[in-house]
Order: structure tokens, then C-alpha cells, then sequence
């Protein structure tokens, strides 16, 4: 994704190389004749796109990345002027703003017009809404694929059979008309293949945490970790690649018994958390310093699986590429009900040996936070650990009330010391 | 003497309090941060030490002095007050000196001014040894209403205008509020003795040689700081060693169950936030919740309307008591407050009822905040400047009647205020007897010494 | 002359103030052993409810009549307030009586608010409807008929009747008999809009949340003579839509204000749910009539925020409507925090501008107290709309908060 002061690494050098060249192919998408697709991340068709030829957009990453590059406050404006309500979601307001300021991509140029909005959600409502809105800006066709809900943390034969069918009524047909070729299913497949090898080696990745220290931070260390997988890169040799040298070097961490790097240096583990929620991207570092500085390495995440469950076991499947492509789309971590998520995040307490975990509510992503309040509760209830509460946004630096949130962050981890050293307190000799 | 330090940073006032090895409240301070904290610091922290001063004069006289202690401790205050009149009137008489824009006669002025600040010093007597109700503690609020008074009286018989007077009392008490002051405590304490057992009575004679041994042993204590802890709003923004800084949240927890150790719910509503924490029977806590971004139904939301209604801030409750019924208010956004109060005065509904309404929905936001935090278990201690608000008490009474267990014990202390920083003096006795020992910051350090002298 | 339809519209009324269900418990005691299925906005089939012998209840929260401290505690303070009270009402014990809640996809908040409700109510039955956002038969159809097979299947498995054929059948006819009497209550409302106000529609429609529509229609019909004796004369106000309630409900209070402002409101989409499908749902011969519910949503579902618009131009519908009903204008009242109707609101402010009908917007919650600057605001437009006419009104006038 962005800079990463972890910059002496291979697989990051790799992964800047990467998103420079996608980058690069996309401002040359035109003149090349190569077809632009705009799509999400969650439950993304990248290796159907790739089996196009097809060069994706992601509109949120775009948006995550106007964030960390300090331009998301303007562009949200601009969305405001032209009429958005201040209460809704800031990533469609800073990808809309950005589109009125020119659509200058991340890396300096501009990005080029889609050829298919392709809108398939997965797990929020507004990515509707906000291809709706992208609709009227651009004279090209969307097609919609409808990813229906799990509400009970299972995936029926008529989920799976009615995403596959309109993949294939639909999504499928809608390509071949804006690329002009047949569907190659062959080469779907060898990217689906190319997929699973990255995939196996990135859950190697996410259970290193289960050391002690934990090599990486699951949280913040791991939204770098998932750029290639969860964006324009899965099913590429490129991917394939940067996952075998990031588990090399998380190895390698691991037998010499280091922590994670944060943006200011490496992090001496003292708690160990498990996150809940989406990070603010308008002040990451100093949000991610707020716990490094303590000593706060998260193990896992839940932010992290909304590209994709594949620690609980998916993979993609080469063998029967719809059905895969469906099940992916299905499972992604927003996808899941409730009761569901509660379960995941249980599992990751108990198994990476939590001593807390925390929500990071943000105002944008209802899909995330309606009912995090109710989980906190329940998780507590089930795992007897104790769990913290912080509020900010996406990308709208109004916000990130830094005050608050450190104040929340502070009193959190200076909770866990406290209850950890209860019984030799002051107070306890004392007659008040 | 060695002591640990606690000072909670508020964003309206800053707080200090000092405590003994065995963890005895032995002295505190309290000021107005502000927007400097480094002086408000240094300036509460200057009186805490003064105060625990007089609390080791107290612990050094002997069992049978009870019958003057109080009145010295009375008159104590009173000395204090006079020498902080005293600085209040060097400074406006020298501002006036100095000033540009002062036309006129200025030696009438100052002889004017000299008028109001004598009434106020007579005036304040009573407050202190008489046993008059005393409504604040605050130097700046006692002596503020006093002079206002006086200087209106004066104004109205022809003296000099009202907006001149105020105007140079207003600049004054910034830059004396702010100025940490070396105190003389044994000049002090001999005045106070001379006002309570004066020397020229033959019976008082054993009672001032008992007193004059006490305060030369209160004399000869050094108070010696080992650990200092900050906590609050400001904490951040002051040079406080990192392992010297502590969460407002857990201070508070801890403070509210060391004042009442059956505690295991406490409700703060400060000026900036709301908090609702739960603690355990050691007064560790155990989790907490806290408002978000806006201060929706925090203090301030009744500063705002105490604006609206150009009421004083401790009118509102007293007003609010005397509704017959309680209008249904929505909004506790403070955007909104004003728009809401007007429409419904304008649709005829009394002032009061309206108040009552604006109260409950205040407590209503505490109430979910509490909820969410984990609800409200016995014993219930409600701590922050809105504690001090009879309303918001009767209300938030009633709805742990309505919501919780109706036998729920609901503490609230008048020096709820020191919570915090009791807290952090605590966590700095934890720090201490564990062997980690934070030296005074620099910056305090060094009005430090010269009180202690 | 007393007004014949008062003492109507105030039993009406009655039912729709009662949180607490009153209703429902009297039907309950009336059919033993028979379920109360509740379902949240925006639309949920109620005829396949009927179907397995089950009261389906239509639950829009709790207005503006409840203190919220409990549903408060499980919302941060950027979503809106149907949950709120509608969570309030659940652990207040108000909706013991419903033995099940449907929450059909509308928005991530109603959809989450399904997966609380497991978890907070563990013995009740809780569904998700995943609404279909492909319309084709074969498709989204298929699919459509598969979730609400599953949900008469549970609803057997709780104790309701096994859904067959000709219960459905009936069913179906008698929604398509309140569905007639709604359009002839709408068609009254339109062409004498002094005749029947729009608090006066919105609280006969809302009274069918707690009744089975045989009932709901016998009430219409009541409602609709007693109007027709009316002797009430016509007043010169403009002509409104009103466009974003669909789900969270605007309190009567300000639906009043809009109407003391001037504006009849003559279309609108409060209840939605009620009106989802334009016309009656038509089963054919010989066919399972589960397959006339999915056709009759696929086909003929209104236009919302809450479902993906494929062919037709954004705001097309609404367009179309503010003609048919020979409108002057439109008013945008989105539930503050409401995603779905605030991000539509700049595509169909867009459609209107395009069409040269002017149009205002304000947001509003359930709970919400103050209505002085939505009653300017709307006085203003009506004010402007009369003058100018059309052509002349602000074309978007500022944006109100409540």
C-alpha cells in the first residue's frame, strides 16, 4: 500500500514495485486497448478480471489512500458541496470528490475511465449506492452481481447456485461484451491456482503470531500484508512472490525471536490484542504508535479477513472456478452474521492467546459497526477478556478526535496492567 | 516527610493532591487550568503543599486541642484569602500604573478600587471563621462575587464606573491565578493562632504554648515528593516522564473507591466527557466507556444553556427543582440546545419544566453510557462537576430506581472533584513502595523547592 | 357537524400509539397457538405470513414516545434511531408478544440489527430476508423463492401452519384486496386532499401493522366512507411528495408541520412495505404461488433506496410519480444517519432538477422535538411554489437538520 518503514524487506520493495506497475499499466490501459473495470474489494473477481485481460480499479483503496495522503478532508468536502450528507459513508464521498478533482490516483496520475463498473458487493450495502452514484458519471455499462448474506454463518447450495448463475448469466456475459473474447476457462483456472499458493503462505503468515513475541503486527503491520491479496494482485506470479518472501522474513523473525516493526522502530511485546474493525487511515502511524509505544502488538484481526477468510480454511479452488469465485465472494468476513463474527473474533482471542482485544469503531462502515457494541458484551462474556472501545472513521480526519481516542487507547492498556497487578494495590492496606 | 503527588490536569481545573507513605491524604490544591497547564499545575501543586502543611500542624498538636483546631483550620483559610487579596490588589494597583488606557484620574481609581477590595476583605471574614455558607473554595469565585457586589454598590453611589472596576479586577486575577506563590506558611499559621487564641488573654496561654510546640514540629518536617503522577485532560501536553502518566479513567475509578470503598460503579460527567467505569473491590477497573468525539450532555451542554438563559452555571439546578413537570427534550446536542430552548420558550413552556427536561435528557445519555459500560451495580458513586448539580442527582436517582436495583446505594462527595487526582496519587504510591521513584518534573521542581523553604 | 371520521381514525390511532402491542396479544388470545411474526422495513411478503396462519406485525420502532437508555448503550452516535428504539422496545419487554422478527435486507444497520437480535433474544425466532437484487426470474427468482420457502418452513418448524398452496392463494387475494382500498384511501388523498389529510393516511395505513389485511381492509373501507361525508372545503396549498421515510418514521408531529406549512402531501413512502408492490400480485394457473410473491417483487417492486435500479435511470420513478400525481414539488425527508436515502438524495435531486420540479430536503429522527425550522422551511417552498410556480421555486433550498 503506502510507505512502510519496514522498507528494508524484500517482499516490501516487491509490493511498492508491484503497485507502481499496475500503476503504470493503468495509465498506459487506454492507449493499449487494455478494458478498465472498477470494483471492490471485498469478495473481488480479480482472477476473472485477470482471466480478461482486464486492469481493476478499487475505488476504496483509492479512497484509503487519499487518507494517508492527507487529500481525503478536501475531496469529502467537495462531495459535501456538491451535495452528500455529512452522516454518510467517507470513502464514497472522498472517491466521489476525488472523480470531481480530476481522479488523480495515488501514485500522481490519472486514473483511467472504467469500461465496467463492476459491482459486486459483498457484505455492505453502500458499495450499491455508491456504484449508483458512479453510474451517473460515466457512460458505461455495471453489471451487479448480488452476494446474499450469511446470516447464520453458513453457505446454502441456493447462496452458492444463485451467485454462480449470475456469474454466469451476468458478470460473465457483461465481460466478454466490453472485452470482445470468449471467457478462458483454462486461464481462470491457472489463476486460481496461482491464488492458492499465495494464499497458503499468507495463513503461514497470520499464524506466526501465535509465538511469542509475535512477529508481526496482525493489525496494522497486516493491512500491508493484505494489499496484494485483497487488491488488483491475487492470482499473479507477482503475489505468488511477495507472499513467499514475507513468510520467509516473518520466519526468519520468528527464529530469532523478534517483534514486529512499527513506524518507529521495532515493537517490545507486552499485550498482545486481537482488533475488531476497519483502522482510521487519516492518521494511521499515530494511531498504530498510540499501541506500539506501549507495547501493544496486535495477533490478529478481523480487518485483515475482509478480503477473505482463508485462516479459517478457504481456498480457491482451480478445479470448479465458479463455485470457488462464489464461496469467496460469500465469505468474506463482512458477510458474516453476528453470532458469527462473535465466534471468529472468540477463536482468535483463545487461540493467539489474547490478553484483550479492541474495537475500533468507525463512524463510515455500519456494516462493520452496527452491533459491535453487543459483541463487545458477548465476547467478554464468553472469553472472560476484557475488551476496549474506540470510535473514529475512515478517512474523514474530523473524525479522528485524537484526545479521545488516545485517552481510550491509554486507559485500555493501562487496564489490562492494572488488572493483571490487582491484589497489590495501595488502596487494598489502606483504610479510606 | 515523604509524599506522593497526584495531579489530574481537568480541562476546566487542575487538581493535586498529596498523600503519606501510609497513604493519608495530607494535602490539595485546586486552580483554574486555564489553557496553561504547567502553571495550573504548579500553582494547585503549590497548594496542596501549603495545605499539607497545615495537616501536618494538625496531626502535630495535641488530642486535647480539638476544641480550636477547627476554628484554626477556619481561620487558617481566612489568612490565606487575605494574603491572596493582598497580591490581588498589588497587581491591579500596579496595572493601573502601568496602563495605557486608564484616562483620568487615576489615583481616584486606585483609591476606589483600594474602597472595594477593603469591604470585600470585610465581607469575606464571616465566610471563613463565621460559619457562613462558603460556596466555592475557589479564591477567584469568593472573592469575584464579593467584588462584583462591592464595586456595583460603590458604581451605583456615584464612584467610579462599574465596567472600569470589573474590567481591572478581570485582568488581575487572571495573572494572579496564574502566578504560583511562595507561601509563607508560619506567618500564616502564627496569624491564624493570633486570630483564634489571641495572645493578649491570660487563658489562652497553655493552649498557644501547645499550638507554638505543634507548629514548630509541623516546622521542622521536610516534605520530600518520591513519586509524582499526572492524569487528566492535559497530561499529554505537560513533560511528565511517561511511567509518570496514568489514564484518567483508571485515577478516577480508583479515586471514587478509595473515597468510598464499596464502589463498584462510577459515573463522572466533566466539563469535557462523560465516563462510565466499572470497578472491581480493589478499584482496578475493569472496563469503562466513554463519550465519542461530541460533547453532547457533558458539562458544557449546561454551560450552554446556562448561557442561553444568561443564568449562572449553579442556577440551573435549583431552577430545575422547582419544575411541576418535566417537558420532553431530545436533543443534548449543544448545537442544537439553544434552537430547542428557544422554540420551546416561544411555544410558552416555563422555563423550569423545560430545565427539568434538559436535566433528564442529560442523565438519559449517562444512562446508556453506564449501560453500555455494564450497567450500574451497588455502591454507585457519582463524581464530576455535575455531581454538584441537585437536579441532575434527583434525576439520575430516579432512573437508577427505574432501571436498576432501587436499593442501589448512590454516593456523591462534595470534594468529588480531588477524585482524579487522589487516584493518581495512589497509582504513585503503588510506583513508590514498588521501588520505581519519579523525581518532581523539572518544571516543578522548581517552584517545588522555594515552597518548601 | 362533528367530523364522522374522527372517532375511526382515533381507535386508528390508538393502535398505532400502543407499543406495547396490544393488538397482537388480543389477536393471540383470540387464535391460540397461532404465532406474531414481527418484520421490520422496508418490505417483507406479509401475505406468506398470513399464509402459515401467523399475524405478520410491521415494527417501525418506537417514535418519539420512549425514553432510550438500553438501545442507546448498542449504538455509537452515527446511526440512526430505528434500532435504538426498536432494541428499547425489545429488552423493555414490549415485543414479547411476537414470537419471531423478519429483518429483510434494506441497509446494514437493519440487516446487523437481525444478527443483535439473535443474540439478544436467543429463544425467539429471527430470520434475515435477503431481498433479490437481480430481477431475473431464473436468478434472483429463484433464489427470492428459496428464502421465503425457508422461512414458512421455520415458521412450521415453530409451530405455524405448513404453508400450502391454497392458504397462500387466500392470502394473496386478501392483500390484493387491501391493496385496492389503499389505492382508492391514495386516490382520495390526491384528488381532495382536504378531504383526507396525509397524518390522517399515514395513521389508517399504519394501523394495518397489527392486523391481518382482511382486517386492515374492513378498517379502510370504514375509514374511506366516513371521509366521503366530509363537508370539509378545499384549501390552497401545493401539492408535495415526500420521498426518504421509508424506513425510519418522521414523527406526526411533523408530518403536521408539513401540512400547517402548506403542503398537502399528496405521495409518499412512508410504511413502503405496505405499498411495495404497484398493483396486485397475480398468481397463474396452476403455479405455486410462492412464485407470484418472487414475480410480483422482481416485476412490479417500487423504486427505493434499497433496491438496485438496473434499467431504468436513477430518480426515473420518481419523476414519473411526481406527474401522475400532478405534484408541484418534492420533499426529501431522510432519517438523519439513513445511508440508502442520503445517498440517493443527490441522484434524485438530480433526476428533479432535470425535470424542472422543485424540491427541498431536511432529515429529521423519530424522536425529534423541534419542528419550527422544517415548518419555515416547508412554508417557504410552499410559498415559493405558489408564487412562482414550478418554474420559479428555489430549485434546492438549504438543507435542514433536525
Amino acid at each position: 500500500m503506502s510507505e512502510h518503514t519496514e522498507s528494508k524487506d524484500r517482499s516490501q520493495l516487491r509490493q511498492k514495485r508491484m503497485i507502481a506497475d499496475h500503476f503504470e499499466r493503468l495509465s498506459r490501459a487506454k492507449e493499449e486497448g487494455k478494458k478498465v473495470v472498477y470494483t471492490f474489494v471485498p469478495g473481488n473477481l480479480t482472477e476473472l478480471i485477470g482471466a480478461f485481460d482486464m486492469l481493476p480499479v478499487l475505488p476504496e483503496i483509492n479512497a484509503l489512500q487519499s487518507g494517508m495522503r492527507k487529500k481525503s478532508a478536501g475531496y469529502i468536502a467537495e462531495a459535501e458541496k456538491s451535495g452528500h450528507s455529512e452522516d454518510v459513508c467517507t470513502y464514497v464521498k472522498c472517491d466521489i470528490g476525488m472523480l470531481r478533482s480530476g481522479n488523480i490516483g495515488p501514485t500522481g496520475t490519472k486514473l483511467p475511465e472504467p469500461d465496467l463498473l463492476l459491482l459486486s458487493y459483498t457484505g455492505c450495502f453502500t458499495f450499491m449506492k455508491w456504484f449508483e452514484l458512479l453510474k451517473q458519471e460515466y457512460k458505461c455499462p455495471v453489471v451487479m452481481l448480488h452476494v446474499p448474506y450469511q446470516p447464520d454463518g453458513v453457505i446454502t447450495d441456493e447462496m452458492r447456485s444463485y451467485v454462480v448463475e449470475q456469474l454466469r448469466t451476468e458478470v460473465i456475459p457483461a465481460m466478454e461484451r466490453v472485452t470482445g473474447t470468449r471467457v478462458d476457462v483454462d486461464k481462470l483456472a491457472a489463476h486460481l491456482s496461482l491464488s492458492k499458493q499465495a494464499e497458503d503462505d499468507l495463513v503461514a503468515v497470520w499464524e506466526s503470531a501465535r509465538h511469542r513475541p509475535s512477529p508481526i503486527d496482525g493489525y496494522f503491520g497486516g493491512v500491508y500484508y493484505v494489499g496484494p491479496i485483497f487488491s488488483s494482485f491475487r492470482g499473479s506470479h507477482d503475489a505468488v512472490m511477495y507472499y513467499r518472501e514475507l513468510r520467509e522474513e516473518v520466519e526468519a523473525r520468528v527464529a530469532r525471536k523478534e517483534g514486529p516493526m512499527a513506524p518507529d522502530g521495532p515493537v517490545k511485546e507486552k499485550y498482545r490484542l486481537v482488533v475488531e474493525g476497519p483502522p482510521n487511515w487519516t492518521n494511521f502511524n499515530e494511531f498504530w504508535q498510540m499501541f506500539s509505544r506501549e507495547g501493544a502488538v496486535v495477533v490478529s484481526s478481523t480487518y485483515t479477513r475482509v478480503g477473505g477468510l482463508y485462516d479459517q480454511g478457504f481456498r480457491h479452488d482451480p478445479s470448479h472456478p465458479l463455485d470457488t469465485l462464489a464461496d469467496y465472494c460469500l465469505g468474506c468476513y463482512t458477510n458474516l452474521g453476528l453470532p458469527s463474527r462473535v465466534d471468529l473474533l472468540a477463536k482468535y482471542i483463545r487461540e493467539y492467546e489474547a490478553d484483550g482485544f479492541l474495537v475500533n469503531s468507525v463512524k463510515s462502515c455500519n456494516s462493520f459497526s452496527v452491533g459491535q457494541l453487543l459483541m463487545l458484551r458477548k465476547l467478554e462474556e464468553k472469553t472472560g477478556v476484557p475488551g476496549g472501545f474506540i470510535e473514529s472513521d475512515l478517512v474523514d480526519p474530523r473524525y479522528f478526535g485524537k484526545a479521545n481516542i488516545e485517552n481510550r487507547v491509554q486507559s485500555y492498556l493501562q487496564m489490562l496492567e492494572a488488572r493483571k497487578a490487582r491484589g497489590t494495590s495501595a488502596d487494598a492496606v489502606v483504610s479510606p | 516527610m515523604k509524599c506522593v503527588v497526584g495531579i489530574d490536569l481537568g480541562s476546566t481545573t487542575t487538581k493535586a493532591v498529596l498523600l503519606d507513605e501510609q497513604g493519608g491524604i495530607l494535602g490539595r490544591g485546586i486552580t483554574n487550568s486555564r489553557s496553561n497547564y504547567e502553571v495550573a499545575s504548579a500553582v494547585a501543586w503549590t497548594e496542596a503543599v501549603t495545605s499539607a502543611r497545615f495537616d501536618l500542624l494538625e496531626r502535630a498538636m495535641p488530642s486535647t486541642s480539638g476544641s480550636w483546631a477547627k476554628p484554626m483550620k477556619d481561620a487558617f483559610r481566612l489568612e490565606l484569602f487575605i494574603d491572596e487579596l493582598a497580591e490581588l490588589r498589588a497587581t491591579i494597583l500596579r496595572n493601573l500604573e502601568r496602563s495605557l488606557t486608564v484616562h483620568g484620574d487615576r489615583k481616584a481609581l486606585a483609591t476606589t478600587v483600594g474602597e472595594v477590595l477593603d469591604r470585600v476583605r470585610r465581607k469575606a471574614e464571616p465566610l471563613f471563621v463565621g460559619g457562613a455558607p462558603r460556596r466555592s473554595e475557589f479564591f477567584r469565585d469568593i472573592a469575584g462575587a464579593l467584588y462584583v457586589a462591592e464595586a456595583e454598590e460603590i458604581s451605583r453611589a456615584g464612584g467610579a464606573p462599574f465596567e472600569q472596576l470589573a474590567a481591572l479586577y478581570d485582568r488581575a486575577i487572571l495573572e494572579v491565578e496564574t502566578r504560583a506563590q511562595r507561601r509563607d506558611v508560619g506567618g500564616l499559621l502564627r496569624r491564624a493562632l493570633d486570630r483564634v487564641l489571641p495572645a493578649d488573654r491570660a487563658e489562652n496561654a497553655t493552649a498557644r504554648a501547645a499550638a507554638a510546640q505543634a507548629i514548630a514540629t509541623a516546622a521542622a518536617q521536610t516534605i520530600e515528593e518520591i513519586a509524582v503522577v499526572g492524569t487528566g485532560y492535559g497530561r499529554q501536553t505537560l513533560p511528565f516522564a511517561r511511567e509518570s502518566v496514568r489514564s484518567e479513567i483508571l485515577c478516577h475509578g480508583r479515586g471514587a473507591h478509595r473515597v468510598f470503598p464499596g464502589t463498584r460503579t462510577v459515573l463522572d460527567i466533566g466539563g469535557q466527557d462523560t465516563k462510565a467505569i466499572q470497578v472491581d473491590d480493589h478499584g482496578v477497573v475493569t472496563s469503562f466507556q466513554m463519550n465519542d468525539r461530541c460533547a453532547a450532555g457533558c458539562g458544557r451542554y449546561l454551560g450552554y444553556i446556562a448561557d442561553e438563559l444568561n443564568l449562572g452555571l449553579h442556577e440551573l439546578g435549583p431552577l430545575a427543582l422547582q419544575a411541576t413537570k418535566s417537558v420532553k427534550v431530545c436533543s443534548t446536542c449543544t448545537v442544537f440546545a439553544g434552537a430547542e430552548l428557544r422554540e420551546r420558550l416561544a411555544l410558552g413552556q416555563k422555563r423550569e419544566d423545560i430545565l427539568a427536561g434538559l436535566h433528564r435528557a442529560i442523565m438519559l445519555r449517562a444512562m446508556s453510557l453506564l449501560a453500555r459500560s455494564g450497567g450500574v451495580q451497588n455502591e454507585f458513586t457519582f463524581t464530576g462537576g455535575v455531581c454538584n448539580n441537585g437536579m441532575a442527582v434527583k434525576v439520575l436517582r430516579e432512573l437508577v430506581n427505574e432501571n436498576y436495583d432501587p436499593t442501589t446505594t448512590l454516593n456523591i462527595h462534595p470534594d468529588s472533584i480531588y477524585m482524579g487526582a487522589l487516584g493518581a496519587a495512589l497509582f504513585g504510591l503503588d510506583d513508590a513502595r514498588a521501588g520505581r521513584l519519579a523525581p518532581m518534573p523539572p518544571f516543578l521542581r522548581a517552584v517545588a523547592s522555594e515552597v518548601s523553604a | 357537524m362533528t367530523d364522522p371520521a374522527a372517532p375511526i381514525f382515533e381507535r386508528a390511532r390508538a393502535l398505532v400509539d400502543d407499543y406495547t402491542l396490544g393488538a397482537v396479544k388480543a389477536w393471540k388470545a383470540a387464535h391460540p397457538g397461532a404465532l406474531a411474526v414481527g418484520h421490520m422495513p422496508v418490505y417483507t411478503p406479509r401475505p406468506l405470513i398470513e399464509a402459515t396462519g401467523s399475524l405478520p406485525v410491521a415494527v417501525f420502532g418506537g417514535g418519539d414516545s420512549l425514553d432510550i437508555i438500553r438501545g442507546d448503550s448498542y449504538f455509537q452516535s452515527y446511526i440512526c434511531h430505528i434500532p435504538r428504539s426498536t432494541v428499547e422496545l425489545g429488552l423493555g419487554g414490549h415485543l414479547d408478544a411476537l414470537d419471531g422478527m423478519v429483518f429483510p435486507s434494506i441497509c446494514d444497520v437493519i440487516r446487523n440489527l437481525g444478527g443483535m437480535w439473535k443474540m439478544l433474544f436467543p429463544q425467539k425466532y429471527v430470520a434475515y430476508l435477503d431481498l433479490p437484487q437481480n430481477f431475473d426470474k431464473d436468478v434472483g427468482g429463484r433464489f427470492y423463492t428459496s428464502e421465503l420457502r425457508r422461512i414458512a418452513r421455520e415458521l412450521a418448524g415453530r409451530g405455524a401452519r405448513t404453508l400450502d398452496a391454497d392458504a397462500l392463494l387466500g392470502a394473496i387475494a386478501r392483500e390484493n384486496e387491501r391493496r385496492v382500498t389503499l389505492e382508492q384511501l391514495d386516490a382520495v388523498r390526491r384528488a381532495e386532499p382536504w378531504r383526507l389529510r396525509a397524518t390522517e393516511a399515514y395513521v389508517a395505513v399504519r394501523a394495518g401493522s397489527v392486523m391481518p389485511a382482511e382486517e386492515h381492509t374492513r378498517l379502510l373501507r370504514e375509514i374511506l366512507a366516513a371521509v366521503k361525508l366530509r363537508t370539509a372545503r378545499p384549501v390552497d396549498n401545493v401539492r408535495v411528495v415526500l420521498v426518504g421515510s421509508f424506513c425510519e418514521q418522521p414523527p406526526f408531529e411533523l408530518i403536521r408541520a408539513l401540512e400547517k406549512a402548506g403542503c398537502d402531501i399528496v405521495e409518499d413512502d412512508f410504511q413502503l412495505g405496505m405499498r411495495m408492490i404497484d398493483g396486485p400480485i397475480e398468481p397463474c394457473a396452476g403455479e405455486d404461488p410462492v412464485e407470484a410473491l418472487s414475480r410480483a417483487f422482481l416485476e412490479r417492486g417500487r423504486a427505493s433506496a434499497s433496491r438496485y435500479i438496473d434499467r431504468n435511470e436513477k430518480g426515473a420513478d420518481l419523476v414519473a410519480r411526481v406527474h401522475a400525481c400532478a405534484a408541484d414539488g418534492v420533499i426529501f425527508a431522510a432519517a438523519s444517519f439513513c445511508d440508502p436515502a442520503l445517498l440517493d438524495q443527490p441522484m434524485l435531486e438530480a433526476a428533479l432538477e432535470r425535470a424542472g420540479i422543485p424540491h427541498t430536503s431536511f432529515k429529521f429522527a423519530e424522536n425529534t422535538g423541534q419542528f419550527q425550522v422544517i415548518r419555515e422551511q416547508a412554508g417557504a417552498f410552499s410559498d415559493a411554489v405558489k408564487l412562482w410556480g414550478p418554474a420559479g421555486a428555489p430549485v434546492a433550498a438549504q438543507e435542514a437538520s433536525v
